[in-house]
């Protein structure tokens, strides 16, 4: 199968982030790659720039990466690592406006089916429209 | 209880009973979402005959289906593999939702 878009999710809780990861490999399958990262680097609640980096790294497609957080923090941590990266690689993240859990596993079956990274974006993004 | 046919050339329809204990949630949805974006035919799902037809490509408009137990699922399809997806789709959940990809 051709390369599909990864998904990356941010919590404050390692142990949501492991979570939801265990529900999308479960539920979607392994044709998606899936990094998460939660806490701060003492193990407890938090989230972290350098984490954050790692995680995309680990989820990197050419497809492009989508980026599911909780809750402040999170969000603002996951566009700073997005800042961080080489400016060529930059375009190709989102943080999608979605709750974690669905947002994670919609996100993951949308592209499993190959889809591009805006149809990703924007299927995850339908949960909070209405 | 598995029913597949050709309606006026172009449009391939057929029907399954859920037999899934819990329902269409959200793991039969996912699964069946992928199996339907597998194909390039358009392909709806509906699980009442009052309901609407929905894009069966869409996985939050499948897993807000909420089929209960014992519901028939309705496929109507039209393209080049419309036949083939409908087939599919219908074995996925005659099937029950199998782990392995039918």
């Amino acid at each position: 199968m051709n390369d599909t878009v990864g998904i990356v999710i941010v919590s404050h809780s390692k142990d949501i982030a492991k979570g939801t990861a265990d529900m999308v490999r479960e539920m979607v399958g392994s044709e998606v790659k899936v990094a998460f990262c939660g806490g701060n680097p003492d193990g407890g609640l938090g989230t972290n720039v350098s984490f954050i980096v790692d995680a995309i790294n680990n989820a990197w497609s050419p497809r492009g990466v989508a980026i599911l957080v909780d809750l402040g923090g999170a969000e603002t941590n996951s566009e700073m690592a997005v800042e961080m990266l080489e400016p060529d690689r930059r375009n190709l993240v989102v943080v999608c406006n979605a709750p974690i859990v669905e947002g994670a596993v919609m996100a993951a079956t949308e592209a499993a089916g190959g889809s591009s990274l805006d149809e990703v974006r924007a299927v995850a993004e339908e949960l909070s429209a209405s | 209880m598995l029913e597949t046919r050709k309606a006026n050339g172009e449009i391939i329809t057929g029907s399954v009973k859920l037999v899934h204990a819990a329902g269409m949630h959200a793991r039969p949805a996912v699964k069946l979402t992928k199996l339907a974006k597998k194909f390039q035919a358009q392909i709806s799902i509906r699980a009442s005959e009052a309901a609407e037809w929905i894009n069966a490509k869409s996985v939050s408009k499948i897993m807000a289906l909420r089929a209960p137990r014992d519901s028939t699922i309705e496929f109507k399809a039209s393209g080049e593999d419309a036949e083939a997806a409908v087939a599919a789709l219908v074995k996925l959940v005659a099937a029950d939702f199998p782990d392995t990809d039918p």
